[in-house]
């Protein structure tokens, strides 16, 4: 798909991200628009995912392992046409579309995540059942920089390396910040290259809003074989609304009304 | 004979991996104690070792079952269900999947190892788990039936495996009923509920009890969870007194269980038999947990003393 298509998509998943957040007056904006342009190529050029294959596992496979940023998923498989709830019963009552993805509730959602660092575990776990079943399906993470703080993420990558484990792919979302604050000041994860390329990984960084950064990215992960790869992805949290841009009070906070306003004018290339 | 329940699982399993593609084993770092080397032995291909991170161990297993697997994952108890808590929770049993986390080493008949090791409290939380089923076979021949049960249920389990021997309570030729409390024994003043190495403990105190003119009924509770609560109510309520044994914390696990059912129905006073609420220590099983009150002397003490 070219870049044109693609960013089209994407503007159309950051829509569906603030207004989600917006309708349920609660949600994590940031991080979902930072990650939109990453879950668009994944899901509209890079996966195998589609209509016939989505309730099988007999396909590739994502785990949004940073689960709070779940309207960023809900937005891209309601976009590529595969999600059945309404995007406006986000956090309500009775919903699927829980606050946190529940893989039993929504098909298209792989594992239900939310407490962090886990999904990236399961993830290694989907990627040896595909070694055993000798399929070629590939299993992604998407991991945040925050998250990488979870000791979790790192017994996970020492596993899928000492399994060797080409079919798996872990993305790190760095874009800095995480809700008390540079991810730096909180506590230092960084660098992550350095740290995956330890653990045994072939690791690979890319500006994750450069579409033919991320697409060269993910080809050189699906090439690289007899290892798993780390793409440090460097984003920016908030991307596409001026106000919400590398802000980490937009962390997990929803607009008002006029922000919404606003944010929706941006992102519809009005402003 | 007796036997470890974790020797019985360990063969159980290495049968089960053979007659069964769908079984993957999971274990950290400890395969010669929790016995899954015996299924590796026999098929290597499918026995994944995590290393000593049993919280990855749990997430590798949640998403081998979300890939139609059945995954046995092995620790001893204390870091199986203490330290991986979270990741059985949330990647396991909140997406319900067909995880069975068989955990050995449980009580303090771990021994010398001490408090550390102990795991006293591991009922308790795996009990608290909505999705999780939870088992504690009290022999050898209980031990592998309970694996081949827990390997055709759907969904998340605990299987509670101890490191010492145990006497033999059943035979080979025993059919199990893990959806019903079993009655062992049966006498007509106080009921005796037991579970794991309790049992065989259960019906040594209720011999010596018989010669005291206490007339005793052992039953067997070797599914905490679902509990058989109209066969908990049905002894509760044909007899004087209950008492509920355990290898475990008397807060969480057994006693609580029999108590949850009997505060909502008519039933005689029940009272705890187990660990009091504190920390075990170092020392050879036996005389660790004569130390603790787990053992038949104990029982026939605070029976005769109520």
């Amino acid at each position: 798909m070219d870049n044109n298509e693609l960013r089209k998509h994407a503007a159309n998943v950051r829509q569906k991200i603030v207004t989600m957040v917006y309708d349920a007056q609660s949600g994590h904006p940031g991080g979902s628009l930072g990650a939109a342009d990453i879950l668009t190529t994944l899901y509209f050029e890079e996966m195998d995912i589609n209509e016939a294959n989505l309730k099988t596992t007999k396909r590739d496979r994502f785990v949004l392992s940073k689960g709070h940023t779940s309207p960023a998923l809900y937005a891209v498989l309601d976009e590529k046409g595969l999600l059945k709830e309404d995007l406006k019963s986000f956090r309500q009552l009775d919903s699927n579309l829980q606050g946190h993805p529940n893989m039993n509730e929504v098909p298209g959602v792989d594992m239900s995540t939310g407490s962090l660092g886990q999904g990236v575990s399961t993830a290694v776990g989907m990627a040896i059942a595909n070694k055993l079943d000798k399929v070629p399906y590939r299993v992604y993470a998407l991991v945040g920089d925050g998250e990488s703080e979870e000791g979790i993420v790192w017994e996970a990558m020492m596993a899928a390396a000492h399994y060797q484990l080409d079919n798996f792919c872990v993305i790190f979302d760095q874009n800095g910040l995480q809700i008390d604050g540079n991810v730096q000041d909180v506590i230092g994860p960084l660098p992550l290259k350095e740290k995956a390329e330890a653990f045994g990984l072939h690791a690979v960084e890319c500006d994750g809003h450069d579409y033919d950064a991320i697409k060269a990215a993910l080809k050189e992960a699906r090439e690289t074989k007899g290892q798993p790869t780390a793409i440090i992805a460097h984003t920016v949290k908030g991307k596409g609304v001026s106000f919400m841009e590398n802000n980490y009070a937009w962390h997990g906070s929803a607009p008002n009304t006029e922000q919404y306003e606003q944010a929706m004018k941006e992102l519809k290339g009005e402003d | 004979m007796a036997q470890e329940t974790r020797n019985a699982y360990g063969q159980e399993l290495a049968k089960l991996i053979q007659e069964r593609e769908d079984i993957v084993v999971l274990d950290a770092d400890l395969t010669k104690s929790t016995k899954t080397a015996e299924a590796k032995k026999v098929c290597p291909e499918r026995h994944f070792n995590a290393g000593i991170a049993e919280a990855n161990m749990m997430g590798m297993a949640a998403g081998l079952a979300a890939s139609g697997k059945t995954v046995f994952a092995s620790s001893f108890a204390v870091f199986a269900a203490g330290r991986a808590f979270e990741i059985i929770r949330n990647s396991i049993c909140y997406p319900n999947l067909n995880v069975k986390v068989c955990a050995t080493h449980a009580g303090l008949s771990v021994g010398e190892d001490g408090a550390s090791h102990q795991s006293i409290e591991d009922v308790a939380i795996m009990r608290s788990l909505p999705n999780m089923s939870v088992f504690v076979p009290c022999d050898q021949y209980e031990t592998k039936a309970v694996i081949d049960y827990v390997a055709d249920l759907k969904g998340p389990c605990y299987v509670r495996l101890g490191r010492g021997k145990v006497e033999d309570v059943f035979n080979e030729e025993t059919v199990f009923d893990f959806t019903k409390v079993r009655v062992l024994k049966e006498g007509k003043d106080v009921v005796l509920f037991a579970m794991g190495l309790m049992v065989q403990e259960a019906l040594k105190a209720a011999e010596e009890l018989e010669k005291e003119g206490i007339s005793c009924s052992v039953i067997n509770v070797s599914c905490l969870k679902p509990l058989d609560k109209e066969g908990v109510k049905k002894a509760l309520q044909s007899h004087k007194k209950a008492f509920c044994l355990e290898e475990h914390n008397v807060i969480g696990g057994l006693f609580s269980a029999v108590a949850e059912t009997a505060v909502q129905t008519e039933s005689c006073p029940v009272y705890p038999i187990g660990v009091e609420d504190t920390f075990g220590e170092s020392g050879p099983a036996a005389k660790v947990l004569k130390k603790y009150g787990i053992c038949a002397e104990h029982v026939v003490e605070v029976v005769k003393a109520h």
